[in-house]
């Protein structure tokens, strides 16, 4: 099963990355623009066709490696098997 | 002295931090590779700077589940000394053995400069006990994630607990001496029970001949001799 992972910043912890593109597109008279964030997109593909179980693993992975949960928040998205 | 050098794919300043320990205390310390699961019992353990797995993920974050790091995990459960330098610095966060965030640097570019440091007298950190805190130490950084960044509940503790043991400090009042806009102007910080001692300046290149000054040398003096006593 292919799940995708999304890890972006928590709310109010510094992304000096993201506060660069803001400035940047609102110099482009972006002028509607009202907030940037930055994250990362990680694509993984379990051996199972449970789809909790699925969440379940990723949850762990996000926990013991992909995120710093202290700075960064994540979200699973299950894609159904193609 | 007992040293040993832990070294990750990617660390570069390994060797360097050899010759300044080895110059200074006439023993070569161990090069330990991460893939070991043992560390012989060592009075310091130290992680150098470099780019460890190529700061793939988040910096540090890969080199923090290196086998190694369970056997440094002990060392630091035994009360045992720990320096970690730039990227040594960050895998120590990222392990969980330190406080905090190191992101990327406030004007998103990679800093390579000598600094000024204040040091802490206040500190809960025995090794630098034997330094002078009137005096300004010169020790060069160069990063890109060396931002310090905590949560206002974690800044408040470390700074009450004091574990800010170096902080940026303007010289010549012409320019910011915070190279990478670290919160309260961070450079170094200790864990609470003062023996884990992260850092992104690099004393190893700060050591005299050859190099523009020699506080690296008195930095790393101090934490042997509080080692020692």
């Amino acid at each position: 099963m292919r799940i995708t992972i999304t890890i972006e910043k928590k709310p109010g912890v510094l992304d000096p990355e993201a506060q660069a593109i803001n400035k940047a597109l609102s110099s482009l008279g972006f002028d509607d623009l009202q907030n940037v964030t930055m994250g990362k997109q990680i694509t993984v593909s379990i051996d199972t066709d449970n789809k909790e179980h699925a969440r379940y693993r990723a949850a762990k992975m996000c926990e013991s490696l992909l995120a710093n949960t202290a700075i960064e928040s994540y979200t699973i998205e299950i894609n159904e098997p193609s | 002295m007992r040293v040993a050098i832990i070294v990750f794919p990617g660390s570069n300043c390994d060797r360097d931090m050899m010759v300044a320990i080895e110059t200074l205390t006439g023993r070569r310390p161990a090069l330990i590779w991460h893939k070991q699961t043992n560390l012989q019992p060592v009075d310091l353990a130290v992680i150098p700077g470099g780019f460890s797995f190529g700061d793939y993920l988040r910096c540090g974050a890969l080199a923090a589940h290196a086998p190694i790091m369970n056997a440094l995990l002990d060392h630091a459960a035994r009360g045992g000394a720990i320096l970690g330098v730039c990227n040594g610095f960050q895998i120590l966060i990222e392990a969980g053995m330190l406080p905090g965030f190191l992101t990327r640097n406030k004007e998103l570019k990679f800093v390579c400069k000598q600094t000024s440091l204040a040091i802490n007298s206040d500190a809960s950190c025995e090794f630098i006990k034997s330094l002078d805190s009137s005096e300004k130490l010169q020790i060069p950084v160069a990063h890109n994630e060396g931002n310090f960044f905590a949560d206002p509940v974690t800044l408040d503790n470390i700074e009450s607990n004091g574990q800010v043991v170096l902080r940026y400090v303007n010289e010549d009042k012409k320019n910011s001496g915070n190279p990478n806009g670290s919160l309260n102007d961070i450079a170094g910080i200790c864990s609470s029970n003062g023996k884990i001692l992260g850092m992104m300046p690099h004393p190893e290149r700060a050591m005299g001949a050859g190099h523009e000054s020699a506080d690296g040398k008195k930095l790393l003096q101090s934490i042997f001799e509080a080692i020692e006593a």
